[in-house]
């Protein structure tokens, strides 16, 4: 179904991106992004890459799409950051380099967030460049950031429940949920 | 889904999904609830949840589910699941993240009354002694050594610094202390992670909490625990901080391949577990009762800190004003423990994933103080709402594998108590309630408002009603400490 509608994003450094128009609409559900005073509602729509939260009576469930595996760690990183309310310092950024295993795309994902979750508590950085090389079974990971100026959520772990990353005409969609 | 269509009737308090409800179920379901909970209970997915839970190899009796279930990641909040020792399976998705996450009470012979002028003097106290809130550190910077030793020592290696007192560890599950863990199976991230996070509250839905006790409903196991109403008492609810988190990823990780080399088959990757008596089996095990013992020795160094913040607020203004321990309990663990089942007397690892280890009068591993009576259960409601004291009874021996609920429960997902709830105007509406907040985060204030939760009243009555435990104390919050 064609759908012609307004879209929102907002990053974890805090700002919010309006977008016009999609090829398709998987679902419109609430979205809801809450900062400080001010509250944004909406509805959240598919572009190539995105994400939304979705509702967990516990924990954090968040929906992200994307076209590639590579894409879709890295929306599924912002996405991460966004629901701890992670935002990073203006000023000198860091790099930082590390390998994970290749076994399965689902595995993959959860290690390289896991990562992400320890660089955030055990060096305060908040990561958001990256770039990825596959390498035989390993793939190399090179990411960008800077210090945490703010954080609001504790994400104690990145789950394997009901994790499944599936190949869909729109590209990858996965649904990811989160211990807090 | 699971429909009420589905269900089978036990007792106004106890229902039953059978066995023959999906084909890969080992055990049926058993769950307690009344009517009205067991409505809440369909709107989610805990009980398809639970069903998932009843496939892991090795279970023996029948998954149960507390009252205050909701649904989680894998198994289910308020989930028991025991499985035979060793050849059954240890999950340590069915264990959770936060490994021995759990409660301490301390009471105390302080008038609620007398304290009154001096609660926001003892809130902000208790603020400035307890650390808390997201990344925050603790005052202790530890060696590896150190840790190592908390692991093996638990809340005894707060005693051998001052940190505890015999009492302290007497009125501890375990006294404060699981035997068989070993840090070498620890991982060095586990072990950066937890250095500097010993002594901390952390966030979320963790809280100090200052109560007076409003009524007291068993006199004689009241003043076995110095219960009394109208004096204060004391809750701490957190666990084992980012080193049990990692742990568990640790191994939630590393037994993605352990299910394939034992050829199990799983409805959810989370619920991925090894044989008990398997290498990988026996080194979570060790694992996790390293991040027991840090958790142990986690709500005893805050108990020592919430002793300081009592002693500079209310000395000279009381007559008495220290906190002595009632119990400190655990409802997030695996616990390899004797049970009756069909008859016969089995030795079963039992998972506790938000559910409360419940020992009836004269079971082992108790005080002597509390052979009598059974053992305490603390139950914490929602913020704002009341807390309760109850002891596991000889039902919860026979029907749940000796546990009982752990909390509310949650009914309202995070986002929509954003929605719903402003931190700020909540603040307000305890602040009128008489209730001082202090709280690093007025989001996360809202995400735990009364209005996410279930009623606690209900929960307690389910569980009392079943027979799985019986009440002592309700107590209702004056003072609450948030990350």
């Amino acid at each position: 179904m064609f759908t012609l509608t307004t879209t929102y994003q907002r990053n974890y450094k805090g700002s919010v991106t309006w977008g016009v128009g999609c090829d398709f609409q998987l679902e419109v559900l609430p979205f809801f992004v809450g900062i400080g005073k001010i509250r944004y509602t909406g509805k959240t729509m598919v572009t190539e890459t995105g994400y939304r939260e979705i509702e967990h009576t516990a924990d954090w469930e968040l929906e992200v799409w994307a076209p590639n595996l590579s894409s879709l760690l890295e929306t599924a990183a912002r996405g991460m950051y966004a629901l701890a309310q992670m935002q990073l310092v203006d000023g000198e950024r860091e790099s930082r380099e590390f390998e994970i295993p290749f076994g399965d795309r689902e595995s993959l994902l959860v290690d390289f967030l896991a990562e992400l979750l320890y660089l955030g508590e055990g060096e305060g950085l908040v990561m958001d460049e990256f770039s990825f090389t596959f390498d035989g079974n390993t793939l190399k990971v090179r990411a960008w950031g800077a210090p945490i100026k703010n954080q609001s959520k504790e994400i104690k772990a990145v789950t394997y429940h009901r994790l499944q990353i599936r190949e869909t005409e729109f590209g990858l969609v996965v649904n990811l949920v989160f211990d807090v | 889904m699971v429909a009420i269509s589905d269900l089978k009737k036990i007792s106004e308090y106890e229902w039953e999904i059978p066995q023959s409800f999906r084909a890969d179920m080992r055990v049926p379901v058993r769950f307690f609830v009344t009517r009205d909970l067991l409505e809440q209970a369909l709107r989610d997915a805990s009980l398809e949840q639970a069903v998932n839970a009843a496939t892991l190899p090795g279970l023996v009796g029948h998954v149960t589910v507390m009252p205050d279930m909701h649904q989680g990641y894998g198994f289910p909040i308020g989930g028991v699941a025991a499985t035979r020792y060793p050849q059954g399976v240890i999950s340590p998705g069915a264990i959770g993240y936060d490994i021995n996450c759990g409660v301490r009470l301390l009471g105390s012979q302080i008038e609620a009354e007398a304290a009154k002028p001096r609660l926001d003097v003892l809130a902000t106290a208790l603020n400035k002694y307890c650390p808390s809130g997201v990344g925050q550190g603790g005052a202790l910077k530890l060696t590896e050594r150190e840790l190592d030793a908390i692991c093996v020592e638990g809340a005894e290696w707060a005693k051998k610094r001052g940190y505890a007192s015999d009492a302290d560890l007497r009125r501890t599950e375990e006294g404060g202390r699981l035997e068989g863990a070993d840090p070498a199976k620890v991982s060095p991230r586990a072990k950066q992670r937890g250095r500097p996070q010993i002594g901390t509250l952390g966030a979320g839905n963790h809280f100090i909490e200052v109560d007076v006790v409003e009524e007291i409903f068993d006199e004689e196991a009241a003043q076995v625990m110095g219960l009394h109403a109208g004096h204060l008492a004391l809750q701490i609810h957190c666990g084992s901080r980012g080193f049990g988190h990692q742990i568990c990823s640790d191994y939630v990780r590393a037994f993605q391949g352990a299910v394939k080399r034992y050829g199990i088959q799983l409805p959810d990757r989370e619920l991925v577990c090894a044989p008990l008596d398997s290498p990988e089996g026996q080194d979570y095990l060790a694992a996790m009762r390293c991040a027991a013992n840090y958790a142990f020795a986690n709500r005893q160094l805050l108990a020592h800190w919430a002793r300081q913040a009592f002693e500079e607020t209310l000395a000279g203004g009381v007559k008495n004003w220290h906190l002595h321990q009632i119990y400190d309990i655990a409802h997030n663990m695996g616990k390899v423990e004797e049970h009756v089942v069909d008859g016969k007397k089995l030795k079963v690892c039992v998972h506790r994933k938000g559910a409360t280890r419940a020992f009836g009068p004269g079971f082992p591993g108790l005080p002597a103080e509390y052979q009598k009576i059974g053992q305490p259960v603390l139950v914490p409601g929602s913020m704002g709402t009341a807390s309760w004291v109850l002891v596991g009874t000889e039902g919860s021996m026979q029907r749940s594998f000796g546990s009982t609920c752990h909390g509310a429960g949650r009914t309202m997902s995070r986002s929509q108590a954003k929605k719903q709830i402003w931190g700020e105007d909540l603040r307000k509406e305890l602040e009128g309630e008489g209730i001082h907040i202090r709280t690093g985060s007025l989001a996360g204030l809202a995400e735990e408002a009364p209005a996410a939760y279930k009623d606690v009243d209900a929960v307690v009555e389910t569980v009392t009603g079943a027979g799985i435990a019986r009440k002592v104390a309700r107590l209702v919050p004056l003072v609450v400490v948030k990350g």
